[in-house]
């Protein structure tokens, strides 16, 4: 009987999912909760990327095209794509009406009255429509319950919520032309996925990092014949002739180039983001004292890399330089498993954990990255990890690793994930078997000792070291925290590698 | 500063809200007493004037509430003890004295010796009160710490409230007619007649429901009818129509409506706008949650249809006015065109809604089994 019943439930769910409005107004709610929460979080702080895009509103609105990568009014140039300074130039026409001193280059300079705050933080909850968009397309064919998981996790991410509408960035559109890119690719329609992704790459372009991802899966799923080949290198030429075509004509070009990729910056960001260089750098400079300390004639550089300042100096005393080709090289070293993998079996499934896998290796390898590019694997990693507990696992110890200090997000999170991946909603055999190897969602205790650690460690850093060190050594705590974090992201790398692998 | 609002918050009001649940909502299914919890907790107007403004409403409202909340447990020493505090706290709590004194005063006539009920009643008021009063009757400042809590020379009301002083003198200018003492009196005698009924509906028939009902229509009558009433003030009512939320679901749509958009004019001229809008949108989506509708479908059904309706005209005419307000200014001739517009609007609203809770109390099922339900317990 019990089971009839439950083979009814699943029948319903399944009906119900493949209703294509299925889940629109648990989307609008959450979307309309998200927004108000925003709205609640636009008197904090923020950073000074709020000036660098309200500079380049004013950029845009005032100096015609051929001056845009030329400006150097303001140290903070344009190092964004075309389409995203058209985005600017877009939103430039709003904000001369609500206030004319936010599009002005000059007398604008380091503005940030009501007027221009409101404005722009508006202009982040509005461009949040289209992750809503983007999440709700892909995720529509979901049950209901794993539907609202999802935007759960999405639309109330702290870390989105955190550098987006505090700091201060545009990633959430962003992220939703991706999600939106890779939903359509997961309905089989790969030239609108493929398109879509050139799009993207023509506002932000760090999301190339997954580009060999999609070349690939494209090549193998899409072109079976010359003719489809065609097309598709055809639309994204077009795409990217639409952006930088433009420039082109202007002779523009290398400039152009030279502010997209700003290799004369360090090996990391004045605050390193917890990768493989992290833990690089950590080891160098123990290396170094504990040399200096029996007597080697070592050079040291005064601590570079923890003042606010990134510069090429010689970052590595002791063991051998790191150069962005090298950096480069690994990205692409270690994303080949990924990319192997895709070649043998082009399949939908696959696509978004490998996608998912590339700008995790970005991140991890990567050259001067940043913590916020993190998002790019964190996000749509939630759209993977509802469909296995083995990945909302992994989710749920990378999402924490990263922002510890959420415990309601935490404890959400677990929940929810919790809740979906109770023994008795799990009807297929398959799934049981997978789950009896691995048990419900309930971290191993090297998982939970981890995060312990991790929060003892906060708890130093933010209050013990000051009443110890007082001002000596302080870069200690931000050093203690990005190597302590990096550990925790090597491993999940190596986690999602033998997904990867697996697949 | 704002550490010490949310700590008495977290403290004293948290708890309270939690108990009377616990009290009155407990043969409730969990999802609809843990979504009425929500809803009592994240009150909009109280985190407004607490938060932003900067008040300590809290710790009053949490005191009464923790009062009510022992009376639903039957335990009316404790009720009594925690009230006084509360009036202790915030002379502004004796709007729900009345409803106090009605229900506890029908309980004690049932009894079997009722003086002696009284009696041991009276006690636990004035012990509690000499208990907070010590320090000023020894060094005698009583008097003045009375005369502050009664300030007449403030008039009879200050901006525009949505209240009956108010709303009336746009055709009768009482301020210009009587003097202060005069008004006060005449405002003691509306309040009085205007709360009378519902207390003698108490004296008559005591319940937990009208109970609640009556500290609802005493409040109401204070704030419509009193002397020198605040635009704060709406919290008073607002707080008993909220625990009312699972019997009278339109009773509380009405009256959050009516207390935020009352609130407006306050909260512009703190700049309080987008938080404004953004906790009502938040309460208004927390009131309407698309995965909570099966479980609630049954206290939105038993919505009164002629209240809903007023509860839309006035969430569209509100909206109006105060996007007017934002937008728009005003004509030279009447500089406070639509403050008086937005207070006559929610006054209207607000008569409207008194009318429909005092036929509710009248209509409460007489409960003299409730009555012997309490002697039973009680022996």
């Amino acid at each position: 009987m019990r089971g009839t019943k439950q083979q009814q439930q699943h029948e319903l769910q399944r009906q119900q999912a493949q209703k294509p409005m299925n889940g629109l107004r648990e989307v609008l709610w959450m979307a309309s909760v998200a927004t108000c929460i925003k709205m609640l979080l636009m008197p904090t702080y923020h950073s000074t990327d709020f000036e660098v895009h309200r500079h380049w509103l004013a950029l845009t609105a005032s100096l015609p095209l051929n001056q845009w990568y030329i400006d150097e009014t303001s140290p903070w140039t344009l190092d964004y794509p075309p389409f995203f300074a058209w985005f600017e130039y877009v939103l430039s026409f709003f904000a001369r009406i609500v206030d004319p001193v936010i599009v002005d280059l000059t007398r604008g300079l380091k503005y940030d009255a009501a007027s221009a705050v409101y404005f722009q933080r508006g202009s982040v909850m509005c461009s949040d429509l289209l992750l809503f968009l983007g999440t709700w397309r892909f995720c529509r064919n979901f049950p209901l319950k794993l539907q609202i998981l999802s935007y759960l996790a999405i639309f109330f991410s702290p870390g989105l919520l955190m550098v987006d509408h505090i700091h201060f960035q545009y990633n959430g559109f962003l992220l939703g032309v991706l999600l939106l890119s890779v939903s359509y690719l997961k309905e089989g329609n790969d030239l609108t996925g493929g398109i879509m992704f050139a799009i993207l790459l023509c506002f932000k372009h760090l999301f190339a990092i997954a580009a060999p991802v999609y070349f690939v899966y494209l090549l193998r799923h899409y072109c079976h014949d010359l003719a489809r080949f065609l097309k598709l290198g055809f639309s994204v030429m077009l795409v990217i002739l639409t952006a930088f075509g433009p420039f082109l004509y202007y002779g523009q070009i290398a400039q152009v180039l030279r502010r997209l990729f700003p290799f004369g910056r360090g090996l990391c960001h004045a605050y390193w983001a917890p990768n493989f260089w992290a833990l690089y750098n950590a080891v160098d400079k123990m290396l170094s004292y504990l040399l200096r300390m029996l007597g080697f004639d070592v050079v040291m550089e005064k601590a570079a890399m923890t003042g606010g300042l990134v510069g090429d100096s010689k970052a590595h005393a002791i063991l051998p330089q790191i150069t962005p080709g090298l950096s480069m090289f690994l990205v692409l070293l270690s994303m080949s498993p990924c990319l192997i993998k895709i070649w043998r079996k082009p399949r939908r499934d696959n696509l978004l954990i490998c996608v998912v896998y590339a700008y995790t290796c970005g991140y991890i390898f990567g050259w001067h990255v940043h913590e916020k590019a993190s998002l790019h694997f964190v996000i749509p990693l939630v759209l993977a990890a509802v469909d296995s507990v083995k990945v909302a696992k992994e989710y749920y110890f990378v999402s924490i690793v990263k922002m510890i200090f959420l415990v309601l997000h935490s404890t959400a999170m677990w929940y929810g994930f919790a809740i979906n991946f109770a023994p008795q909603t799990q009807t297929s055999v398959k799934e049981s078997e997978l789950k009896e190897r691995n048990g419900c969602m309930s971290l191993c205790i090297k998982k939970k000792m981890f995060i312990a650690g991790l929060v003892g460690l906060e708890i130093y850093v933010q209050l013990i070291h000051h009443l110890v060190f007082e001002e000596r050594l302080p870069f200690l705590p931000l050093m203690l925290i990005s190597v302590y974090c990096s550990i925790g992201l090597m491993y999940a790398w190596l986690k999602q590698l033998s997904f990867v692998i697996e697949l | 500063m704002r550490w010490t609002v949310l700590t008495s918050d977290a403290i004293i009001f948290f708890p309270a809200v939690f108990a009377f649940s616990m009290a009155f909502h407990h043969q409730r299914r969990f999802d609809e007493s843990a979504w009425a919890f929500a809803v009592i907790l994240l009150q909009p107007a109280l985190i407004l004037i607490d938060h932003g403004h900067f008040q300590y409403n809290c710790i009053s409202l949490g005191l009464t509430l923790g009062a009510v909340a022992s009376i639903c447990l039957h335990r009316d020493y404790l009720a009594s003890v925690l009230f006084c505090l509360a009036l202790n706290h915030k002379q502004m709590s004796a709007y729900y004295a009345p409803a106090f004194f009605a229900y506890l005063f029908g309980k004690s006539i049932r009894k079997k010796n009722p003086i002696f009920e009284v009696m041991k009643l009276g006690v636990a008021v004035i012990g509690t009160f000499l208990l907070c009063w010590w320090p000023f009757l020894h060094s005698r400042t009583a008097e003045a710490v009375l005369l502050r809590l009664a300030p007449l020379q403030r008039g009879i009301f200050e901006d525009y409230v949505a209240n009956f002083w108010c709303a009336s003198s746009l055709v009768v200018k009482w301020k210009q007619i009587f003097p202060n003492t005069v008004l006060a009196y005449l405002a003691l005698f509306a309040t009085l007649v205007s709360f009378l009924p519902s207390v003698v509906q108490q004296i008559r028939s005591p319940s937990h429901r009208g109970f609640l009902l009556s500290l609802f229509n005493s409040s109401l009558s204070f704030y419509l009818f009193s002397y020198q009433v605040h635009e704060k003030s709406i919290l008073l009512p607002l707080i008993p129509a909220s625990l009312l939320i699972l019997e009278d679901f339109s009773l509380y749509r009405g009256m959050i409506l009516c207390a935020m958009f009352s609130m407006f004019p306050l909260l512009r001229r703190d700049g309080l706008v987008v938080p404004y809008i953004a906790t009502f949108a938040l309460h208004l989506l927390l009131l309407n949650v698309p995965f909570l509708e099966k479980s609630l479908s049954h206290v939105k059904e038993r919505q009164h249809p002629s209240l809903k309706y007023m509860s839309d005209g006035l969430l569209f005419t509100g909206c109006l006015i105060d996007l007017l307000y934002l937008l728009i200014e005003p004509p030279p001739r009447y500089p406070f065109l639509f403050e008086a517009l937005n207070s006559l609007l929610v006054f209207i609203c607000l008569v409207l809604i008194g009318l429909h809770s005092h036929i509710q109390q009248w209509s409460a099922t007489s409960t003299h089994e409730q009555i012997d339900a309490d002697k039973v317990k009680m022996n």
